[in-house]
């Protein structure tokens, strides 16, 4: 963008605060964003030199100047003028119309207000006007205008949160926070007298290193990432916060990563660019020959004729007469490659946008969203598709984090159940449990089993502690604005929807100092010590907490990955571990996160220990990670089991029947996700990208070169390998020659999940290649944590090597890149941002969407491009070529055949419309087929319908009809006589004959073409004819004669001639010649070696019901492998920084006195009310009840 | 239920601004006609055009047989004249010759007499554009700025009338036919009007307005190879005469190919010769005018019947014949195909 147009690169950034004119030496770009590409006063040369530079249009107006030199000018002027004015016009409005929006998006971007430190005063300011170097507040749920240093906020010690969805597509929090210096900046007069000046690296796309140093009042700060507030990022949970500006618009982080936006063609525009050009050789060839004949013809006999016709002024040999023939062949054979071709192309386009656009089941009622195709350019290309990568969140998940099943000592809740107690089928789902009993409930909260509560009201012990568990054992954060009100802020969601299940069970987490959480347990307050903080890493899966109750008891809560938490089980816990594993193979299947929940009583006296222990390691220095881990490690052993958690990450509606539908029409999808492992992996099985029948899931992770492509070896090999003893070495020849056809060929069903280490590595120049082998030899390939940049590099890696269309789907800024990268981007229109909708050629707001642009738009688009342009062809072909042979007859004088205004008119009136109809309307089988067979897409993948064969079939069509259409009149005419004794062979009447049976001919033809006659196909085809022999009467009249004598001199031509019978005898004959042959081929095709889609249309036309073989859709129910997912897309750290008490704000501390102990009055009524059956229940919490009575 | 009442209308009426109309045209759910092809309808295609083209190809051929024609190749056989001829300086010394032929039966009907020429590239593309319609429809125009050139204007600067190759090279030999009945010569009466196209006897060509026609092409000189000037092409026939020639209108709607017939004369059904050309010796006699040997052409003159389908023209009904035998064999083994192949398709059908 704006970057490239600067000449000096910039090798570091200086930006001195509430200096602009300091900050002006430099000319930073500033914070307006122009996409646009013309205003009012440039857009006519612009858009007209653009369109110049399109070698179509180009070769027209050369063409155009050729018709103006009047020795070779064969044709007037006007046959190239008129369609070229037209073509002309229809792209400059259309780029205009494109041009227009873009403004207008700009507009509303950079107008967005923001507040900018002026003089000391905050300013209501567009993002536009805000420079490199300002000083900006930015309020809560405020979008970052600029990419800015952080400087203070509302929060203690300068933090601030923000959430980068946008950008990266994580979905947690993170924080950011001030350096110390500035944190204390806190209002305006002293921010404004802040004259830091930073010295910093220079623009670029990496979204999380940053380097640079802040020179203030004499010293020096070293600044890093955690000091930068990106542009694109949301400020959440954070009242205010201020900024300096260090990168502004196109220098953003944002937007250096989204790319470079690029003119996209479809592979068919390209086959077509390079068919005109063959079409343009073929073309010069003609001219060649017929120029040879025109000098040997000069030469031989109009050498003699000159008395009749001297040769022009200027013309002294026959050399130079076949060189300027040459020429006017050019001009008239010029129609083979017709301008009309290409706005025929774009119409046709645009139709099927609209259609897109139309389309009522692409409507998202919810949000009120239709489907939007943005481009209009790439609509058949829908219809080849053959990878798509998507993005995850957002787009096949709602990124909302539903607390869904559980399974507690051993019994499991959660199932939808109808009044029967059977379990209910989706679609009739009861009303959900009412949490009124509740004050601080979440009413957002549904939960559909009634059983859990009733557990909790009748006081099962277990089902307290679990939930107990949940509202201890986390570390979100909680806001009460007002009472009652509580607002939790989760690192994850799925911790957040833990804490609130909990909540609305009564158990509500209501604060949190750094020592003590206090927690409302069904309707008292408790307030437990909190000793420890055990954090979450990615090797320790896990995550615990050690709390003192009120009673004094030290017990340990930990949830964690089940694979993890399982083995560190007392040995009593085996019966209810082997029954809650079933349950967690049974959530598993269900596609959700699971979590095991167990818990431990520490000793006073181990617990004191092991705190010295923990402290000491704590403070010293080197190894530290390593001594924690160990003494995590030995604390968290021989816990008991509590339960387990089943969290639905939803999926949006219709996600896995699409991925399938998809599948089966050998479509591959690759998961492009920032997100972890494990959830992208979660995600994998819940929408069946990913199944349980998989040979094999190869999981990359090595950190070095090395490691990678070990790995990668191993995978192939393994797949090789299963491969081989399928085929019992089948390959084994020719597997030193063809690796890639050898991999594809593969047996068994694999996916491939990668990391963004190992992919940074196995994207690097010398393993791409092994890379995208084995990745495509996989049915499923999930890619994790990986950069917006990494992502456009997978795309891009794709589209070099497998010459397949690519489709990228995603909803945020982070799929900028690779929606832009791919030759489709679809953009999810969700609630989140507009960035990748904006950059995206095609969007709607739900994923399953996806199906019916490409099994129905995309292969009807595909299909009716296909058959548009192969009868494009045809007909020009058909018309033209007779011109060619005609130069055999007179003289090789480039005398057309046609009056010269059946050549204006023949492409843009007489055969524009039928063609264009069948372009827009046509379809081959009803929609609700393409999705029932997706194997009917297959054609578009493997560019079945219009290739380089099909094309110089057609070309054959057309120069065989040509060849029908010259031979046949001549034979009739060449001496025979009207019936009324007149001469018959005159030259306009042979016109008129050619030019009417060419015009029946393709009208036929079209006809033939056409499978789906709308009125509209009626209307045009019939009309076409009709408007032919109107026109054509009329340029034949009397009256135009007398106006214009030169330019209508086909008076009385058409009465006379089409009332002789041998005319339209000669018109039938040509007709039938030209068209019998191709409906016995066709038929013959259609009856030896018919398609799917033919088949499709037999069936339907014998109206047999066929049952829908393709599909074979899985139901639920299946049994799932387990997976270990520790549901949390958390990050490390998030414990310390809670136990420090950096992120509690003041007020909130001083609220935390430890509360007096609360009564348990309510708890132990209802617990006497059950007895001690909970104790007799010989669980593992019987400990648990001592502690809790009091 | 009163909450739902109220609030679903109130969503419905937001909705239409956003959500698309719900016609058959969007939503590509027009009512369509789906022409397939079948085994039944292919076929049926296949033979009834066979039959239909067959059926034309007969009653062609047997039209086309019925039409008597006779064509003589004068072109070597007035020798002298075609020598005389190839030296242009001898363009106003006359030459006749004559040409004798028997009718060995009677031509009935009517006869036409046609001058064919061949090689005569009347189609080469400088030639068709070589007139001024303008010109010959009696209008004062520029000549000059029409595509004549180079038979516009002489050096002096008088135009031509009429101007361009086309009129310069008009066929101007003038043929006229003997009877020899009983060692009597009888010119046989031709028509010499009534043969061109009316639309360009009425339309297409017209005199310049004027008292009389040589006062009407006064100021214009006649082009180079004219014997005479154009308003005295006929004398006798003032609707004749100028570019309302009937020979001249015809030669004007130049031919598509090298070889061509042009109409003539037509016999007039008066006398010996009502029922049209007796049998018996006739002569052709011939002022020949128009040099052909220059670019190896040839001139024939012919006579011929037309029938409803025109003149003589095997080439129609032949054709008609083969395509409609081609598409009833294609039928024939299209049938054969289908039948062969039938239990293959019903498994596929089945599956």
């Amino acid at each position: 963008m704006g970057v490239t147009g600067r000449c000096v690169v910039e090798e570091e950034r200086r930006v001195r605060a509430n200096a602009r004119e300091y900050n002006e030496k430099f000319q930073y770009a500033s914070n307006c964003i122009k996409t646009s590409k013309y205003n009012i006063v440039t857009f006519l040369p612009v858009n007209l030199f653009e369109q110049f530079q399109e070698v179509a249009n180009t070769y027209f107006l050369f063409l155009l100047i050729l018709q103006l030199i009047p020795q070779i000018s064969s044709l007037s002027w006007f046959t190239t003028i008129v369609p070229l004015v037209l073509v002309l016009t229809i792209t400059a409005v259309k780029d205009a119309t494109d041009d227009y929006f873009r403004h207008k998006s700009d507009n509303q971007v950079n107008n967005r207000q923001s507040q900018v430190l002026i003089g000391g005063v905050l300013q209501q300011e567009q993002w536009m006007n805000v420079r490199v170097g300002d000083i900006i507040k930015l309020e809560n749920n405020q979008f970052v205008a600029a990419d800015l240093l952080l400087l203070s906020s509302s929060e203690p010690h300068g933090l601030c949160y923000i959430e980068t969805a946008e950008l990266d597509g994580e979905t947690n929090m993170k924080v950011r926070q001030a350096i110390p210096v500035t944190a204390e900046l806190g209002d305006t007069s002293q921010l404004a007298r802040f004259d830091g000046e930073v010295v910093c690296e220079p623009p670029n796309n990496k979204l999380d290193k940053f380097g640079g140093t802040l020179y203030w009042k004499e010293s020096k700060y070293p600044l890093s990432n955690q000091n930068m507030l990106l542009r694109g990022c949301v400020l959440r949970n954070t009242e205010w916060c201020f900024g300096l500006v260090i990168f502004a618009g196109p220098d953003t982080k944002l937007m250096q990563n989204s790319g470079r936006t690029k003119f996209k063609r479809t592979s068919i525009d390209r086959l077509m660019n390079t068919l005109v050009l063959w079409i343009f050789g073929f073309l010069v060839c003609m001219g060649v020959i017929l120029a040879i004949g025109n000098a040997i013809w000069e030469h031989e006999v109009g050498v003699c004729f000159q008395i009749y016709l001297p040769w022009d002024e200027g013309v002294h040999s026959a050399f130079f007469s076949g060189f300027l023939s040459f020429w006017s062949y050019i001009i008239i054979l010029n129609t083979v490659v017709p301008i009309s071709l290409y706005v025929s192309v774009e119409v046709i386009r645009l139709g099927h946008s609209y259609f897109i656009n139309w389309d009522k089941k692409m409507y998202c009622a919810k949000r009120r969203t239709p489907a939007e195709a943005r481009t209009t350019t790439l609509n058949e290309e829908l219809g080849q598709v053959e990878y798509i990568f998507s993005d995850k969140t957002g787009t096949l998940t709602q990124n909302i984090m539903v607390f869904s099943k559980c399974s507690v000592n051993g019994h499991s809740y959660g199932d939808v159940q109808d009044m029967l107690g059977h379990k209910a089928e989706l679609g009739e789902r009861p009303e959900p449990v009412d949490f009124s009993f509740n004050p601080l409930a979440d009413p957002r909260f549904q939960f559909w089993d009634p059983s859990l509560l009733e557990a909790v009201k009748l006081g099962d012990l277990h089902v307290h502690e679990f939930f107990r568990l949940l509202s201890l054992c986390h570390t979100v954060m909680s806001e009460e604005k007002s009472e009652g009100e509580l607002l939790y802020k989760a690192q994850s969601p799925d911790e957040g929807a833990l804490v609130t299940a909990a909540r609305n069970f009564g158990f509500v987490f209501r604060s949190r100092t750094p020592k003590t959480i206090t927690v409302h347990e069904l309707g008292q307050a408790i307030t437990y010590q909190l000793l420890a903080i055990l954090d979450f890493n990615n090797i320790r899966k896990r995550m615990s907490v050690i709390v003192r109750s009120p009673e004094g008891k030290i017990r340990l809560y930990c949830k964690g990955a089940d694979t993890i938490l399982l083995e560190r089980l007392h040995p009593l816990n085996q019966d209810l571990s082997s029954i809650t594993t079933d349950h967690l193979n049974e959530y598993a299947g269900e596609g959700l996160r699971t979590l095991v929940l167990a818990y431990k009583d520490l000793e006073e006296s181990y617990y004191k220990d092991w705190s010295e222990r923990l402290h000491r390691v704590g403070s010293a220095p080197e190894a530290r990670e390593d001594h924690l881990a160990r003494l995590y490690d030995e604390v968290e052993h021989d816990m008991m089991l509590l339960g387990a958690t089943a969290i639905e990450d939803k999926l949006q509606q219709g996600v896995p029947e699409t991925i399938a539908i998809l599948t089966l029409a050998n479509i591959k999808i690759w998961v492009l996700t920032g997100d972890k492992q494990e959830t992208a992996v979660n995600i994998g099985y819940s929408c069946k990208m990913l199944t349980d029948d998989m040979t094999e899931v190869f999981v990359v992770t090595g950190h070095t070169v090395l490691e990678v492509r070990e790995e990668l070896r191993k995978a192939r090999e393994k797949m090789m390998d299963a491969s081989h003893s399928v085929c019992n070495g089948f390959y084994q020849e020719k597997l030193s020659s063809k690796l890639t056809s050898v991999l594809e060929a593969i047996a068994g069903e694999y996916a491939l999940v990668i990391n963004g280490h190992s992919l940074a590595h196995a994207l690097e120049a010398d393993m791409e290649v092994e890379f995208l082998e084995t990745a495509c030899a996989c049915k499923a390939v999930i890619c994790c944590r990986v950069t917006p940049l990494q992502k456009a590099q997978v795309v891009e890696l794709v589209k070099k090597y497998k010459k397949a269309v690519t489709l990228a789907i995603g909803d945020g800024a982070n799929d900028v890149s690779m929606i832009k990268t791919a030759h489709i981007g679809v953009g999810i229109s969700g609630q989140e941002g507009i960035q990748a909708v904006l950059a995206s050629d095609y969007s709607f707001s739900q994923f399953k969407f996806l199906q019916r642009l490409l099994l129905v738009h995309g292969r009807w688009s595909y299909l009716r491009m296909c058959k548009f342009l192969c009868y494009f062809f045809y007909k020009n072909f058909a018309f033209t070529m007779v011109h060619f042979w005609f130069g055999f007859f007179c003289g090789f004088s480039a005398q057309t055949v046609y009056d010269q205004y059946f050549i204006t008119l023949y492409n843009i009136v007489y055969t524009s419309l039928p063609v264009l109809a069948m372009g827009v309307f046509d379809q081959d089988v009803p929609e609700q087929r393409s999705m029932e067979y997706p194997k009917l897409y297959e054609p578009g993948q493997l560019n079945l319908l219009f290739n380089k064969r099909e094309f110089f079939i057609c070309i054959a069509q057309g120069i065989y009809t040509s060849i029908l259409m010259f031979f046949i009149p001549y034979g009739v005419f060449a001496d025979a006589t009207r019936d009324d004794g007149a001469q018959l062979a005159d030259y306009q009447s042979f016109a008129v004959t050619v030019a009417t049976s060419l015009v029946i001919v393709v009208s036929v033809q079209i006809g033939l073409d056409t499978g789906f006659w709308t009125a509209i196909n009626h209307f045009f085809i019939w009309g076409s004819l009709a408007a032919y022999f109107a026109i054509l009467f009329t340029m034949h009249s009397d009256g135009l004669f007398r106006m214009f004598p030169h330019q209508f001199r086909f008076v009385g031509n058409a009465q006379n001639t089409l009332a002789q019978p041998t005319v339209w005898l000669t018109i039938a004959l040509t007709a039938v010649v030209c068209i019998v042959p191709v409906v016995a081929f066709r038929f013959l095709k259609l009856d030896l070696k018919p398609e799917l889609s033919d088949t499709v249309r037999y069936t339907q036309l014998v109206r047999k019901k066929q049952k829908t073989q393709h599909r074979c859709m899985r139901h639920a129910g299946r049994v799932g492998s387990r997976r270990s997912g520790y549901a949390f897309s958390h990050q490390e750290g998030f414990g310390e920084l809670i136990m420090s008490g950096k992120n509690m704000r003041l007020s909130s501390l001083a609220l935390s006195s430890f509360a007096p102990r609360p009564s348990t009055s309510w708890i132990d009524t209802l617990r006497k009310k059950k007895g001690c059956e909970g104790s007799s229940a010989g669980s593992p919490s019987g400990a648990a009840d001592k502690t809790l009575r009091v | 239920m009163k909450n739902k009442t109220n609030v679903l209308p109130r969503e419905g009426e937001a909705q239409p601004s956003r959500c698309p109309d719900n016609t058959a045209f969007k939503q590509q759910r027009l009512p369509a006609w789906k022409p397939q092809l079948t085994i039944a309808s292919v076929l049926s295609s296949f033979f009834l055009t066979g039959a239909f083209c067959l059926t034309v190809g007969v009653c062609l051929v047997l039209s086309a047989n019925s039409v008597r024609e006779i064509q003589i190749d004068y072109s070597d056989k007035c020798s002298d004249c075609s020598k005389l001829r190839e030296n242009s300086s001898n363009w106003n010394k006359e030459c006749h010759c004559s040409v004798n032929f028997t009718l060995k039966e009677n031509i009935l009907g009517d006869v036409f007499m046609y001058y064919g020429l061949q090689n005569f590239y009347q189609n080469h593309r400088r030639y068709v554009i070589s007139r001024s319609d303008a010109q010959l429809l009696g209008r004062n125009v520029n000549i000059q700025r029409s595509y004549c050139a180079p038979f516009s204007t002489y050096r002096n600067g008088t135009p031509m009338a009429p101007c361009g190759a086309i009129a310069n090279s008009i066929f101007n030999d003038t043929i006229n036919l003997f009877y020899n009945h009983n060692s009597s010569v009888i010119q046989v009466p031709l028509l010499k009007t009534g043969n061109s196209w009316w639309t360009d006897k009425n339309v297409k060509f017209r005199n310049p307005e004027s008292y009389n026609l040589s006062s009407a092409f006064a100021g214009t000189a006649r082009p180079p190879y004219w014997q005479k000037p154009v308003y005295l092409l006929d004398e006798e026939d003032e609707r004749n005469n100028g570019y309302l020639n009937d020979d001249f209108i015809i030669w004007m709607r130049v031919s598509a190919f090298a070889t061509f017939r042009n109409l003539y004369r037509r016999v007039r059904r008066v006398r010996h010769f009502t029922e049209g050309l007796p049998a018996g010796n006739y002569t052709f006699h011939i002022s020949y005018n128009f040099p052909v040997t220059r670019f190896k052409g040839r001139k024939h003159v012919i006579l011929s019947t037309v029938v409803w389908s025109g003149g003589s023209n095997p080439f129609l009904g032949i054709a008609y014949l083969v395509s409609g035998t081609a598409a009833t064999l294609t039928g024939f083994v299209i049938t054969g195909i289908h039948l062969k192949l039938r239990k293959k398709k019903t498994y596929f059908q089945r599956r």
